[in-house]
């Protein structure tokens, strides 16, 4: 198991670091604080922020309205959750230009901006916290809401008190793995942001352009800040889980 | 302890159902359902499942809304009150422990609902886990607790905010025997000391009859019967009543009770031929086994020791059974089994026990 996960995970992990920091770690940081690099970066990261932030508000809604309510329909919007995973992100990508470029229907022609940018990743990262929510909504006692509710508490403070905190683990894992997607996002993005350096131009579309113009050190380096922020958030996220299951024992 | 007593007292109240109906889609679960709960009572909603003792509580709690008919707390019409409202505290078969709180924030959550100052919230959870016995249990999660535990932690959350009633589902369901015993005897006790006006809902008869002042047993929705365990037992409104409450055989389209079936050596006119299967004694008395000549039933007796002695029953020898002249009888229809054959298996019909029943 050891030698597989090092294989598959660790080995190609640490070829990366490896790579950043071959030409010593003067390259890797005029590498990684080059304007164009810091501006890619800076998109990403706060692009892929706000997408988690209403995806967390907005995956625990759907999956709230998914468990608790009946309406017609239903099994078809649930199939329709997963539709962001099965489809080929450049197909997505094209859906998109084809939806909010300059020739949309709705007349909204958000192609090539920053707005652009936090559509498609909200697309291709809807599942995520819905998947992480609804199987504890689930499996979450009724009984306990009625308990408060008969205790003299209001809808509010039922969700905030009761709910909320069963919830916050699956929210959380959502939230962990959206992000990691959104960091790293490349096809959902390379047609509508119109990767305009200093602009639209995402971190993945970057090291991209690193690549092709033959600046391998600088590619990695960067992918090694990804890696970095992905993991530290990964780390944080563990924390969160760790204290809301802190009951389970 | 005690000024949490005096506190209950004072806001104790009776309970009043109206006419309640309660229809989920085609079925309806209860049938004009009257009832009259004294203050400070313990009352038990007796029936096999299915019957709507559960729907009846949860109504009377607020948890369900009426179709038709009132239900009154303390004479006050609850039916413009939603429950958080109502001031009930009720208690669920599988505890609704709020899982990611400690015991004690389970027990002050009512309490911090009603913006107590913090070092009174405090002081009254202490004095509530004392009361419950959970001492030193307060820093704990409901995992860390056993099963009965729980229930008395649940039962503590309930009582904190002082309700005007106090409603239990099933409590002791979950439990296993012996923890059901103690827990039993122990609310019996704890409501002796509070005196706040209680119902609980339970399918177990020897339960209901061990605790309660009034059982009302319920069947099909609709209320059999209403009253003390002696009432029940000796005076059962029908065959339904008679069948779930005690101990029964069926004897010539006749239920009587097992200590009111007698044994004759020679047969009468309304007897029944048995055949003697096993007789055991038991200190002071006894208990024979007999099945029908006539269709194998099975048929018990229960009798005195000088009854056993001049008997001088054989295994395997004929004999003839009837129900005492003075006997409680009714008309058996085939109603009881017909209720008793829905029921989930969780529920048995009364079968010979241990003799001991309140007679």
């Amino acid at each position: 198991m050891v030698t597989y996960l090092s294989l598959i995970v660790l080995l190609p992990l640490a070829a990366i670091a490896s790579k950043a920091f071959s030409d010593g770690f003067g390259t890797f940081w005029d590498a990684v604080s080059q304007p164009q690099a810091v501006a890619a970066l800076k998109l990403t990261v706060i692009c892929s922020l706000i997408v988690v932030a209403i995806n967390a508000v907005m995956g625990t809604l759907i999956a709230w309205v998914l468990v608790r309510d009946e309406f017609p329909g239903k099994g078809i919007v649930n199939s329709v959750i997963d539709l962001p995973f099965a489809l080929p992100t450049i197909v997505a990508s094209l859906t998109l230009l084809t939806l909010y470029g300059k020739d949309s229907p709705f007349g909204i022609d958000a192609a090539y901006t920053k707005a652009a940018v936090v559509i498609a990743l909200l697309f291709v990262t809807l599942p995520f916290v819905v998947r992480a929510v609804q199987p504890l909504l689930l499996s979450l006692d009724r009984d306990m809401e009625s308990a408060a509710e008969s205790l003299g508490a209001g809808r509010a403070r039922i969700f905030r008190q009761i709910v909320f905190p069963n919830l916050a683990p699956g929210i959380a894992a959502g939230v962990a793995l959206a992000f990691a997607r959104a960091l790293g996002e490349f096809g959902a993005l390379v047609l509508i942001s119109g990767n305009v350096p200093y602009k639209t131009e995402v971190a993945s579309v970057f090291i991209r352009g690193q690549i092709e113009s033959d600046n391998i050190v600088g590619a990695a380096a960067v992918s090694v800040v990804l890696l970095a922020v992905s993991m530290t958030l990964l780390a944080f996220v563990n924390l969160i889980q760790k204290w809301g299951l802190r009951h389970e024992r | 302890m005690t000024d949490i007593t005096e506190n209950l007292k004072a806001v104790s109240h009776g309970i009043e159902v109206r006419d309640v109906s309660k229809n989920f889609g085609d079925f309806q679960a209860l049938e004009d359902v009257n009832l009259i709960v004294p203050d400070g009572s313990m009352t038990a909603l007796l029936g096999p499942s299915g019957s709507g003792k559960s729907t009846l509580l949860r109504t009377i709690a607020g948890l369900e809304t009426p179709t038709t008919g009132s239900v009154l707390i303390g004479g006050e019409d609850q039916a413009k009150k939603p429950v958080r409202t109502r001031n009930v505290g009720f208690v669920f078969q599988h505890y609704a422990a709020f899982k990611h709180m400690t015991v004690f924030d389970n027990i002050a959550f009512g309490l911090k609902v009603r913006k107590w100052k913090k070092d009174k919230v405090r002081a009254r959870v202490n004095e509530l886990i004392e009361l419950v016995q959970l001492t030193g249990l307060g820093g704990r999660y409901p995992s860390q607790l056993s099963g009965g535990q729980r229930q008395r932690m649940a039962l503590a959350r309930a009582l904190a905010v002082e309700p005007s009633v106090l409603l239990l589902d099933e409590p002791f369901g979950a439990l296993d025997a012996k923890v059901r015993k103690d827990l039993r005897t122990w609310l019996r006790r704890l409501h002796d000391e509070v005196h706040v006006t209680t119902i609980f809902v339970t399918h177990d008869q020897e339960e209901a009859m061990d605790i309660a002042e009034q059982i009302v047993v319920m069947n099909e929705g609709k209320i059999e019967q209403t009253g003390s365990a002696t009432d029940l037992y000796d005076e059962p409104a029908n065959e339904f009543v008679m069948g779930f409450v005690g101990e029964v055989n069926s004897l010539g389209g006749k239920l009587v009770r097992p200590h009111d079936t007698e044994i004759l050596p020679v047969e009468t006119p309304d007897s029944v031929a048995v055949t003697i299967d096993r007789v055991v004694r038991l200190g002071f008395s006894g208990r024979v086994e007999m099945l029908t000549a006539n269709g194998g039933q099975e048929v018990w007796a229960q009798l005195t020791r000088s009854e056993l002695e001049t008997l001088d029953l054989e295994p395997g020898s004929r004999a003839y059974v009837r129900p005492r002249p003075d006997a409680v009888t009714r008309e058996d229809t085939g109603a009881l089994d017909d209720a008793f054959k829905e029921e989930s298996p969780a529920i048995h019909r009364p079968t010979p026990a241990e003799p001991g029943l309140p007679v």
